[in-house]
């Protein structure tokens, strides 16, 4: 009897590919991103969030459905005609250097809030993505862990012209998500919120009039380079790049 | 037979005007559905064919959003009267929650804007994000319920292409925007599109 449940455990565990959301328990959670008004803690309510990146098979059959995303029809006030999903070989057939397992890159964040709107889901917020990401095999949080950092370092100081991976190679973390760190940058719904332009980011005096209601950002978490990174990286793009190592994937809220 | 044949053909002329597709830096093919102070539902595609003014704000915010409103007013009280007949100005707001319609109109009245021109529009949240994203206006909701956001003036062209954009804000316009507002003319003008 042990047995066949065992059996049924791998059985669904296996079945759980891309596209495929896991439950992400609420929580309290304090973001690397310290404003004046929150002080970086959050309360955060239980979410679902894909368990990897979507993939390029995936985001093929997306753009099947939906021509208008098609690289060529996609107006290019949503995505930089040059650029979007440039990788495939037509806007109908991967070609032979993209697999269809391999996290989809090259999409702007209007496409992928239109794919994730498609499954009546939405991109993460950033502090969801942040709460998620924070957590390791066996911790919500690691990221006080050393080790747990430097592993993400080692990510940053690959040369990002090695081929990327297929998803879910990477181990799951407690909840059972995937990818989170070390395969692919991704989206977050409101990625251009954070504010850290390159006026604000000296700290000294960001001209007043141009933020509104104005509540400095400041670093809650110094040692935290590798999300850092995240937030700078994310915050220097437009909606409507693309670049060959940001991908995405979706959440919802509970039903 | 003539004349079913020849009714075909006009009605297929008639699409065929009506479905000229936008141009693919054209704002106006978002999607969402937008809700004017007066309730009525459109999309932005409606608004096609005349120059418009546009930026983002909320009925609530207490610092830089009325002086938005102000910064368009000067950009419309330095017009000639024929140049304001040309142009329309909107304001989107970028808090879905609070944001009503009614909401809308208590601002329009307090303010005196003239509906002739001036519409305050809301859409939802994801109709926010994305014509947020479209105009390069960044926004945070504050744990207070005000709003961390850049106010920018933006000024399209009849087909909704960004033609220009200042985050000077006051009374007084900026003077290269004002121009550049000035010299966007409706496509039946004589001045031709860029």
């Amino acid at each position: 009897m042990r047995k066949f449940i065992f059996l049924a455990c791998f059985i669904s565990t296996a079945s759980l590919a891309g596209g495929t959301y896991v439950r992400i328990p609420a929580g309290e959670f304090t973001s690397v991103l310290k404003y004046e008004d929150n002080k970086g803690k959050q309360k955060m309510s239980a979410f679902e969030m894909m368990k990897q990146p979507v993939t390029n098979a995936e985001f093929l059959a997306f753009v099947k459905k939906n021509p208008q995303w098609q690289r060529g029809k996609a107006p290019k006030v949503f995505a930089e005609p040059k650029h979007y999903l440039s990788h495939w070989q037509t806007p109908l057939i991967l070609g032979a250097k993209v697999k269809p397992q391999q996290p989809v890159t090259q999409v702007s964040w209007f496409a992928a809030s239109a794919f994730c709107e498609a499954q009546n889901a939405r991109l993460p917020t950033w502090n969801e993505w942040e709460y998620t990401a924070a957590a390791d095999a066996k911790r919500r949080d690691a990221r006080s862990d050393p080790a747990w950092r430097e592993s993400i370092l080692s990510w940053y100081s690959k040369p990002s012209n090695t081929p990327i991976a297929d998803v879910g190679k990477t181990p799951a973390n407690i909840y059972g998500v995937q990818d989170l760190n070390g395969l692919v940058w991704e989206w977050t719904e409101d990625y251009s919120a954070m504010l850290v332009s390159a006026d604000n980011r000296n700290q000294s005096d960001p001209d007043k009039s141009k933020f509104c209601g104005a509540s400095a950002l400041s670093m809650e978490d110094k040692e935290n380079y590798a999300v850092m990174m995240r937030v700078a990286m994310l915050s220097s793009l437009e909606a409507v790049n693309s670049t060959s190592n940001l991908g995405f994937r979706c959440a919802r809220n509970l039903p | 037979m003539k004349k079913i044949l020849f009714a075909l053909l006009f009605s297929l002329a008639c699409v065929s005007q009506a479905a000229t597709p936008l141009p693919g830096d054209s704002v106006l093919q978002i999607d969402h559905v937008f809700t004017s102070q007066d309730a009525k539902n459109f999309k932005l595609v409606e608004r096609r064919g005349k120059p418009q003014l546009v930026a983002m704000f909320y009925t609530s915010c207490k610092y830089i959003c009325p002086l938005i409103i102000d910064s368009a007013k000067g950009v419309e009280n330095s017009l000639t009267p024929a140049e304001k007949n040309k142009l329309s100005i909107m304001l989107i707001s970028m808090d879905p929650a609070r944001d009503t319609p009614e909401a809308l109109m208590y601002i329009v009245n307090k303010r005196k804007l003239d509906t002739k021109r001036w519409t305050l529009a809301r859409t939802d949240e994801s109709g926010v994000r994305t014509i947020a994203a479209l105009l390069g206006v960044r926004y945070r909701l504050l744990s207070d319920g005000e709003f961390n956001h850049t106010s920018a003036l933006i000024m399209l062209d009849a087909e909704g292409r960004v033609v220009a954009r200042t985050e000077t804000l006051g009374n007084k316009p900026d003077p290269q925007f004002l121009a550049a507002v000035k010299k966007t003319r409706a496509p039946t003008g004589k001045t031709k599109q860029k």
